[in-house]
């Protein structure tokens, strides 16, 4: 097989292949190496560690050959810079972590070393996985590996925050990639890159090891090109972890097993309220098509309501921000990362954290102290904790009559680089139909289902109970071939 | 409520960002936008709501409290800025 045949393999059948000896777990690491280093125009990682990933799969053959290879074994991934790798630079796309080397690494990442993955790199991030395109990096903008029929010399957005590991996929540079998920940034990307990403439960992947933005939100995923592939992956990644409170001490189940193909009788709830004004024709027409999909295949629509949705917005720009400023105030300069000099402890904390933050962590940070300061804690913090839960409770009552709900994934296909205006609210409403499902902690599923009339990939999105992901991709896997998405960029 | 530069200072301040006299003008514009926005909760109605501090439908596990980790003082150091005698430096805080 060629290099290039060797990239355009799914998990699946490189994992087949890899089982039948047509190839080896070294000459598949190398040729995706090889797209690595020829994609560098893309930005997409921050860390390249190419010998790393050709010593892994060597171990990898070894394991094969002696027939103890794990569930992803020689598979090369792409990793999110903000997982902790030991000994490997992890930056969180930030300048303040710009030469962080852990010395520990992530439960997730761990788990996919054991079952045998390969890591070829690190992929870049909106600073602190705050943004929805990529532009806040450190390290400079991702390109979205798709371009516009219109304008195919617009350099256009990944997506955000897990930009560069959707770019990574989307341009065959990776079989797969970690995400991590906080309102949206792993499925809005996969949208914006034509690929499947799946934010599980929250508590169904440790966050152990994982740079913390806003803990009660943050969860990891994975991100690939068919439902198999996230199927396959996800079940690596997941799993009880007692080093952080918040896993979920559930057995992980076999998640390629749940795609059987057959929905029917399965009820989708169809939700009123993400049909907001000035929703784009070409997305609602997917929305639709995707309905009538899930009809043929033999599941019933349903239309539900979900009344709070028009307030997550404003609830998770009071939460994410809260818990943010709380988690990144260990950034003083004093045990890690960049420090400037002061003349007092106070002045070398403060110049540190103006030099090393980015203009949308600053702004964030100081949103999150101010909505948790004294006086004004009840009037916003508290006020939307309360209202975080009666969005919670709507998704509660829906699935006491529905198995599965189907939205759109994001507003728009992928927008260029400085197109968009300098408000802040504007660049948040990229999340406006994932940010719901992270407020409830649910399970989110993104799936590339049709191309906008200018060529570019739109994704929707599938939404399930509390750890019942195997209903997500049960359905996921039956609108995927239904869709027949076959594009690529 | 509409934040001015004072204020903003004082928020810079407890969050311990430097923020240079140029800036508070900028940031208080877009600060201020960004609370009107999510003051829109004002109008939902959560009279007799309890506030959600986690959406992981579990008890909070416990553990004996022991020592599990530890003796790696040089992993511990090993990313410090300035260190000296297995001590993190810092600016001097007494006089």
């Amino acid at each position: 097989m060629s290099r290039s045949d060797l990239t355009r393999l799914t998990m699946a059948a490189a994992r087949d292949g890899l089982a039948r000896k047509d190839f080896t777990a070294v000459e598949l690491a190398e040729a995706h190496v090889a797209a690595m280093e020829a994609a560098r125009q893309l930005n997409a990682f921050v860390t390249e560690t190419p010998e790393l990933a050709v010593d892994r799969a060597r171990a990898a053959d070894a394991r094969l050959a002696k027939g103890e290879g794990g569930a992803m074994e020689g598979l090369p991934i792409a990793m999110k810079d903000l997982f902790c790798t030991e000994g490997v630079r992890t930056t969180a796309s930030s300048h303040i972590l710009e030469n962080f080397i852990p010395p520990y690494e992530s439960t997730v990442s761990a788990n996919l070393k054991k079952a045998g993955a390969v890591m070829l790199g690190k992929t870049s991030l909106d600073e602190f996985a705050m943004g929805s395109s990529n532009m806040t990096s450190h390290f400079g903008p991702v390109e979205n590996p798709w371009k516009r029929k219109s304008d195919p010399k617009a350099k256009l957005v990944p997506g955000g925050s897990s930009g560069g590991s959707a770019a990574a996929v989307a341009a065959r540079l990776a079989l797969g990639a970690t995400g991590t998920d906080t309102g949206g940034s792993i499925r809005q990307p996969a949208s914006f890159c034509g690929i499947v990403g799946i934010k599980p439960t929250y508590g169904r992947c440790s966050r152990w090891g994982i740079i913390a933005f806003a803990s009660s939100l943050d969860q990891a995923g994975p991100m690939a090109r068919t439902v198999r592939d996230v199927s396959i992956m996800l079940g690596a990644m997941a799993g009880h972890d007692p080093k952080d409170s918040t896993s979920a001490p559930v057995a992980v189940p076999n998640f390629e097993a749940a795609l059987t193909g057959d929905i029917r009788g399965l009820k989708v709830g169809v939700p009123k309220e993400y049909r907001p004004d000035g929703l784009s024709s070409e997305v609602e027409t997917l929305w639709n098509d995707g309905i009538a999909m899930l009809k043929d295949a033999g599941a019933t629509p349903v239309e539900i309501s979900l009344p709070h949705t028009k307030y997550a917005l404003p609830t998770y720009y009071i939460v994410a921000p809260a818990e943010c400023s709380s988690n990144l105030a260990r950034y003083d300069g004093v045990r890690y990362g960049l420090r400037v000099e002061g003349k007092t402890l106070d002045e070398m904390y403060a110049k540190t954290r103006a030099a090393g933050f980015g203009k949308e962590v600053r702004r964030r940070i100081l949103v999150g102290t101010y909505v948790l300061s004294a006086g004004y804690y009840d009037a916003y913090y508290a006020k939307a904790q309360k209202v975080r839960r009666l969005i919670a409770d709507d998704f509660a009552k829906a699935f006491q009559s529905v198995d599965v709900i189907l939205t759109p994934t994001a507003p728009s296909a992928a927008f260029a680089i400085g197109e968009t205006d300098d408000n802040p609210v504007t660049m948040w409403l990229n999340d406006v139909f994932t940010i719901p499902t992270s407020l409830a902690g649910l399970p989110g599923l993104s799936l590339p289902t049709g191309l906008s009339t200018d060529g570019l990939p739109l994704g929707l999105q599938l939404i399930g109970r509390p750890f019942d992901e195997e209903t997500v991709l049960k359905v996921a896997e039956v609108m995927e071939k239904a869709a027949g998405f076959t594009a690529v960029p | 409520m509409s934040l001015d530069k004072n204020r903003v200072r004082t928020i810079a301040n407890l969050a311990r960002l430097e923020v240079r006299d140029d800036e508070l003008d900028h940031l208080a514009g877009e600060l201020s936008n960004i609370i009107h926005f999510v003051e829109q909760l004002a109008e939902v109605n959560t009279d007799g709501v309890a506030p959600m501090t986690s959406v992981a439908n579990m008890e909070l596990p416990r553990r004996v409290d022991e020592v599990t980790d530890g003796g790696c003082q040089d992993k511990i150091l090993a990313n410090a800025p300035e260190q000296q005698d297995g001590f993190f430096l810092v600016p001097k805080v007494v006089e």
